[in-house]
């Protein structure tokens, strides 16, 4: 990518989060540093955010129950908030959960601020109030989250399992904005990672501009239903 | 598919306290109160019914999908399952179901999914979300509330290549799922509209919705 297109880049360290509105026409490369990483993002109609993130709508439209490349973010008004327009890792999980300060205690223990500084142990539930807080937002707005290079496989008897090592060191993926989204970004450990030790894995974000959405996109044209939630995007900015 | 576990109720519908027939295409609103058990009965055979749940102290706690299935370690409700709210508490126990498997990762059709997913000029079709809407409405709530819902009858199956599909319905006429009330809370349904998929066989049929007392045994 030119580097004339860098907006800005910073590196978002384990147990952390951070808001920002993507601007329709621009995209974030989120990176795993690491590898073994898991980023939960949820996502808003910047504009009106009662129009936010519809997990069963974006899954019902391209008959997936995990995200690659081509796919699109829909919001619950049939518009694609953002496209998955590049992914090294394959499988990004939209049906797992996100941790809660209750689900953290149980599983890793108490590890708070007077004894352990900003080293101290966070959850997703908390990361993300606290982010939605600052837009005027609260639980009645947090739906759920898709948990970016985290893998969990379903059976044929609907048992869902957490598959370990889904992202390498290096391993990115890029999500574009087809409309100006609210994204809330945090890199706790996926609920169901069976590992008993604490370890949020940093990543690196680098904000850049997008090429312009050809005819010939590959998200775009991934399906007949995502020519038609672009569509809906495209209609609201006329 | 793996062999379903089927469970029927004890409970005798003349000693219900609450028994309605809700049409094809309607929405609906009850408060189910603590230690009542809830029955849906699917009259017609593989009719979706679209349930939200919430605290009706406090609808900002209401029925989290994700929580609920990520708790349990399985995709699909049937007897024994917790439904969670986004607090972590349970809502609703299922007790009884002699369909065998429910989704809760489908949710729930609307005008704008509608377009997406047929045809942009679909939006005029009636859909679960417009029932929604006007059911939550009738009690001050708006779409900001709006959140996760519960399928009923319906089979959305996961494949192991992580795929969502769409099956035929393994309900029939007659089957029925029964849930008992931990808190007061407040259900709202969607007998869903839907003309454009075949899993109602494009014939929405009516539910019959049942209500037992906390002192029925």
């Amino acid at each position: 990518m030119a580097p004339d297109t860098l907006l800005f880049e910073e590196e978002l360290r384990g147990g952390a989060s951070f808001a920002h509105v993507l601007k329709r026409g621009t995209a974030l490369r989120i990176t795993a540093v690491d590898g073994g990483a898991n980023v939960p993002v949820t996502f808003f109609n910047f504009e009106i955010p009662v129009e936010r993130y519809n997990m069963p709508d974006t899954l019902k439209a391209q008959h997936t129950a995990h995200l690659t490349r081509g796919h699109c973010i829909y919001s619950d008004m049939g518009r694609v908030l953002c496209s998955i327009t590049h992914d090294t890792v394959g499988w990004h999980d939209p049906i797992g959960a996100h941790s809660t300060d209750e689900s953290v205690k149980e599983k890793y223990g108490e590890h708070g601020y007077q004894e352990f500084r900003n080293d101290w142990y966070t959850s997703t539930r908390q990361n993300f109030l606290r982010e939605l807080a600052k837009f005027g937002m609260d639980r009645r707005d947090l739906q759920g989250q898709i948990n970016f290079f985290s893998k969990v496989h379903v059976d044929n008897d609907g048992r869902m399992n957490f598959i370990p090592g889904n992202s390498k060191p290096g391993d990115y993926v890029e999500l574009r904005a087809e409309m100006n989204t609210l994204i809330i970004i945090d890199t706790n450990p996926h609920p169901l990672d069976p590992n008993p030790t604490y370890q949020p894995k940093r990543v690196h974000l680098r904000f850049h501009r997008a090429e312009p959405v050809a005819a010939d996109d590959y998200c775009r044209n991934s399906c007949p239903e995502n020519i038609r939630g672009f569509i809906n995007s495209e209609r609201y900015f006329l | 598919m793996s062999d379903r576990v089927l469970v029927e109720s004890p409970l005798d519908p003349a000693t219900a306290i609450y028994d309605q027939v809700l049409p094809d295409g309607d929405g609906w609103i009850h408060e189910v109160k603590k230690g009542q058990t809830f029955r849906i009965v699917d009259l017609g055979g593989n009719q979706a019914a679209d349930t939200l749940f919430y605290s009706a102290r406090d609808f900002s706690e209401r029925y989290s999908a994700l929580d609920t299935i990520n708790a349990q370690g399985a995709i699909y409700l049937t007897t024994g399952s917790r439904l969670l709210s986004n607090l972590g508490n349970e809502l609703m126990v299922i007790t009884a179901d002699t369909c065998g498997r429910h989704d809760t990762l489908g949710g729930a059709c609307a005008a704008e999914s509608n377009q997406v997913r047929y045809s942009i000029d679909k939006r005029y079709m009636h859909n679960c979300r417009n029932s929604f809407t006007m059911a939550l409405a009738s009690w001050g709530v708006g779409k900001r509330d709006m959140t996760s819902n519960v399928n009923f009858f319906m089979n959305v199956p996961v494949t192991p290549e992580g795929k969502l599909t769409f099956e035929d319905g393994i309900s029939d006429a007659g089957k029925y799922v029964e849930m008992k009330a931990t808190m007061d809370v407040a259900v709202v349904i969607s007998n869903c509209p839907q003309l454009n998929n075949p899993c109602n066989a494009y014939n929405p049929t009516p539910v019959r919705l049942l209500v037992w007392g906390a002192d029925v045994p």
